[in-house]
């Protein structure tokens, strides 16, 4: 048994005295109020303690005192609840240069992949200094990625991508807990993160260096499944051209304009008559239960590369489902309207 | 109201009363006497809340040493889920309202029963059957899925016997609409002639409210659960993507009921203390009509508050700042509640009794308890500590520092009316001071815990985490004492106890006005109410307006 008795984890990513001191003034609320309470009820109990001939003097209440102890804490917990809620936008929103790192869940470890190609189990390795975002799934029930040194976690569904994202500090290495349950080994579902220094981590990564990168291995997995007799870029295809895709407004058959992001396309393998693309047959067929959830993370590599390996985002060859960048702000617009007229639901 | 009544000459048992009115297990098993089942619903509840108590104990043995020793890791599952269903529906949910409201209720607004004697009954048995689906399941393996039955590891993964826990739950949940549907319709018809509205004491408003979230919440519970039966059962896919379905959904779905569960839970032992701290300060409340309307403002805010189980469960980040901003919202009316019973003891005749000793350590723990939701409701620091051991401490606080310590107060407080006999003060005494010593011992190491970082349901953690849950465990040690001494002296006190008197404390209300234990239509003739209620002072002439 170890004999400290920390009062808080350690801080290493830029978040985390953020979250402590919002923690702290929620520590001073709290203590205020309990001892207010406490030292009230004390000090009646002890002054007003039932003795021969006193009688308790009756009264009513007090409107003016109800509207002070309504009105004090509702001011006190608007002020945290917009500093909660600036911080959650912190935690929630990654930057756009953040590094990505793919993780998969699945009962019970933890499976990490790098652009590169650099795989680890249980393990994770971060630069400090620089924004890292983990794109994350799950392979079969909800897990939740837990770093408690950095103060962020996200539940990983078996249903779509979310993401944690964090930029670490500190030199060291922290806990990673699955912090929601997900079975047997629940507590089993843990590893280790270590964080190092920008050229120690470009140095780590050069010596693990797998068989090729996340894109190149999905490009074989698109070889591989027959996807390219279909998705080709001439105007003559059957699929939609998938070349610069990636980041850009689709049209959809029903009018609807979507962002082609990570959850579309994995969505559009695995279900693909969920969204179909304006011009396009419904004929494609599933690839539920074909493709692994680390196959699909590469084929998503691989389709985000096409764009990059272009050189420009959009070829000329475009089908009528693309559109062209004279057409964007059109379109923005339009999906503002969408969204306004469909408030809710994960398929806008 | 009040009763002139001498302490000075021996009290003396009434001749006939509820108890002595009919003799054999048909007379209980067939009553329609709201007082015998509130008996019967004491003695099932007790019986899962020692139950529970054993899981609870297990647990901690558990967690003494960091490795995961004493119990494999499915057994392990298996006992923090039974814990929590045993406590929440089989105890929890109907412990104030099911007991001391079915007992009190019918009474305190003057009425010979509650509106529907065989809904009650019917009430009981439906509990009962709840209740025996739960042993099955408990003997032939238990359950792993813990008491929230997340999709799809409930539908799709385990391999215990989930369908059976579903349709005991789903059982039991009739009965707690049962009771609510009963009260409110005895609160609306019942009152006896002068019982305005303005003049029903705290404890029927507070399990007013929460009948109203038992009535139209229970439902949204019994139909998630038939969904998970559906997808468990026939691979109809609904929360499994496996299947085509949408496992945040459950989420919706579950805590839609269980956040208002939480209010049907805390709702009716605010009302116990509402009651026992105007008796034991010879006081009025302080602001009744704010008192009182608090309660309907949580049952009403507690219905649009659920997603705050989920701001890291893949919600819009616009969505969770609503509901974050809504759960700050339903904290107000608990404050105003603290605060009013706070003021309630000014300038009255304080005396210590036992179930005063229960509602000043239930201000107390409620009020860390309530605090430390906002910890949770506050998006930036719920990231952290969501799904860790500073979530238990919270909920324990209001739920066991809260509801536990109402409910036994309470139990107190009332059963001299219920047996006719009183229990012996000093151990009284005794049990509440050591219940309130454990409480703390047990559950304040955890919020630290939480803010290390250890997640909850953790069968085996991280060696760091060693002494505090060295210190939690000694504690739960220490509150197996105080929760065993009251079952103790309490069944002393049925044979040996003083007889009490129809009223022990002086107190208002109607049920003081009648002898203890009351007759089996509870008033010898209908009662009239001529003054407000908590009319402390009456008698000596010195209201103050």
């Amino acid at each position: 048994m170890q004999f400290k008795l920390p009062l808080f984890p350690e801080q290493a990513s830029k978040i985390a005295p953020q979250v402590d001191a919002l923690y702290l003034f929620l520590v001073l609320v709290t203590t205020f109020f309990s001892l207010l309470v406490a030292l009230l009820i004390l000090f009646f109990a002890i002054k007003y303690k039932k003795a021969p001939g006193r009688k308790a003097e009756q009264i009513h209440g007090s409107t003016l005192l109800e509207i002070i102890w309504t009105v004090i804490p509702l001011g006190i917990s608007m002020v945290i609840f917009l500093w909660g809620a600036a911080v959650y936008f912190h935690i929630e929103r990654p930057p756009a240069n953040a590094m990505q790192v793919y993780g998969v869940g699945k009962q019970w470890m933890w499976k990490f992949e790098y652009p590169g190609g650099q795989r680890e189990i249980n393990s994770l390795h971060v630069p400090t200094g620089r924004p890292v975002k983990i794109t994350l799934i799950s392979q079969d029930v909800i897990h939740d990625l837990f770093i408690p040194a950095f103060r962020v976690k996200n539940d990983v569904l078996p249903s779509r991508y979310t993401s944690v994202w964090f930029e670490a500090t500190q030199p060291g290495t922290y806990h990673l807990f699955c912090s929601q349950y997900c079975g047997t080994k629940h507590s089993g579902m843990i590893g280790e993160v270590t964080v190092m220094k920008p050229e120690e981590f470009e140095s780590w990564l050069e010596s693990g260096k797998a068989e090729g990168s996340m894109a190149a291995n999905g490009e074989k997995l698109f070889q591989q499944f027959g996807c390219t007799t279909c998705h080709r870029p001439d105007s003559g295809a059957r699929g939609p051209n998938l070349e610069g895709l990636y980041g850009r407004p689709v049209r959809l058959q029903d009018d609807r304009v979507i962002v082609a992001d990570d959850n579309y396309i994995r969505e559009s393998i695995l279900n693909p008559n969920a969204k179909i693309v304006s011009g396009f047959q419904p004929i494609m067929p599933t690839f539920q239960g074909v493709v692994s959830e680390e196959g699909l993370l590469q084929i998503i590599a691989y389709i985000k590369s096409m764009g990059e390996q272009q050189g420009q985002p959009l070829n000329n060859r475009s089908t009528p489902t693309q559109i062209r960048d004279s057409e964007v702000p059109n379109i923005q617009q339009q999906m503002k309207q969408n969204s306004k007229q469909k408030p809710s639901g994960k398929q806008p | 109201m009040s009763t002139a009544i001498t302490a000075v000459q021996p009290q003396v048992m009434p001749a006939k009363h509820y108890l002595n009115d009919n003799y054999g297990i048909r007379s209980w098993l067939l009553t329609k006497d709201h007082k015998r089942i509130a008996v019967l619903y004491l003695i099932s509840i007790t019986f899962f809340f020692f139950i529970g108590g054993l899981f609870a104990a297990m647990i901690r043995l558990e967690l003494l040493t960091p490795a995961g020793d004493l119990f494999q890791s499915d057994t392990y599952n298996k006992l923090f889920t039974m814990h929590g269903i045993n406590m929440i529906f089989f105890f929890l949910i109907p412990s104030v309202p099911a007991v001391l409201g079915n007992f009190v209720l019918p009474i305190m607004v003057g009425a010979k029963d509650l509106a529907f004697p065989k809904i009650n009954l019917m009430s009981w048995y439906l509990y009962i059957g709840g209740a025996l689906f739960s042993l099955a399941t408990m003997v032939s393996g238990g359950v792993d899925t813990g008491w929230t039955f997340y999709t799809p590891l409930s539908s799709g993964f385990v391999r215990t016997h989930v369908i059976l826990m579903a349709v005991g739950i789903l059982i039991v949940g009739f009965s707690s609409i049962f009771t609510g549907l009963n009260f409110i319709v005895t609160v609306h018809r019942m009152r006896c002639p002068g019982m305005t509205w303005g003049r029903l004491p705290l404890f029927v408003w507070s399990n007013y409210a929460a009948s109203l979230i038992m009535v139209l919440g229970t439902p949204v519970l019994a139909i998630t659960l038939i969904l998970l039966a559906l997808e468990r059962g026939f691979h109809i896919g609904i929360f499994d993507p496996a299947l085509g379905g949408d496992p945040v959904l459950f989420q919706h779905m579950f805590w839609f009921y269980s956040h208002p569960a939480v209010y049907i839970m805390i709702l009716p032992g605010m009302g116990v203390i509402s009651e026992i701290i105007t008796c034991f300060s010879r006081k009025r409340v302080f602001g009744y009509f704010f008192v009182a309307f608090s309660s309907i403002a949580i049952a009403v805010f507690g219905f649009v508050v659920w997603a705050h189980h989920m701001f890291v469960a893949g919600v819009s980040v616009y969505s969770a700042m609503v509901f974050s901003l809504l759960s700050f919202a339903v904290a107000i009316p608990s404050a105003v509640k603290v605060f009013n019973w706070t003021a309630t003891m000014y300038k009255g005749e304080v005396s210590f009794e036992t179930p005063m000793l229960y509602a000043i350590g239930f201000i107390g723990l409620f009020t860390i308890g309530g605090l430390t939701g906002l910890f949770l409701a506050a998006l930036g620091t719920d990231v952290h500590i969501h799904d860790t051991y500073f979530v238990i401490a919270h909920f324990h606080y209001v739920m066991v520092g809260g509801m536990v310590m109402a409910y036994i107060g309470g139990l107190h407080f009332w059963w001299p009316k219920m047996t006719g006999r009183t229990y012996p003060e000093g151990w009284a005494k005794l049990a509440a001071l050591i219940t309130f010593i454990g409480f703390n011992l047990t559950f304040f190491p955890q919020f630290i815990l939480g803010y290390l970082g250890m997640p909850r349901r953790y069968h085996s953690y991280p060696e760091e985490f060693q002494v505090l849950n060295v210190l939690s465990s000694a504690g739960a040690s220490v509150l197996a004492v105080g929760f065993i001494l009251p079952l103790i002296y309490l069944l002393w006190s049925m044979r040996y106890g003083e007889v009490a008197g129809p009223n022990p404390w002086k107190a208002t209300g109607l049920e003081w006005e009648t002898s203890s234990p009351p007759p089996t239509h509870n008033f010898e003739m209908t009662p009239v109410v001529t003054t407000e209620p908590y009319a402390y002072g009456d008698e000596e002439g010195t209201v103050v307006p």
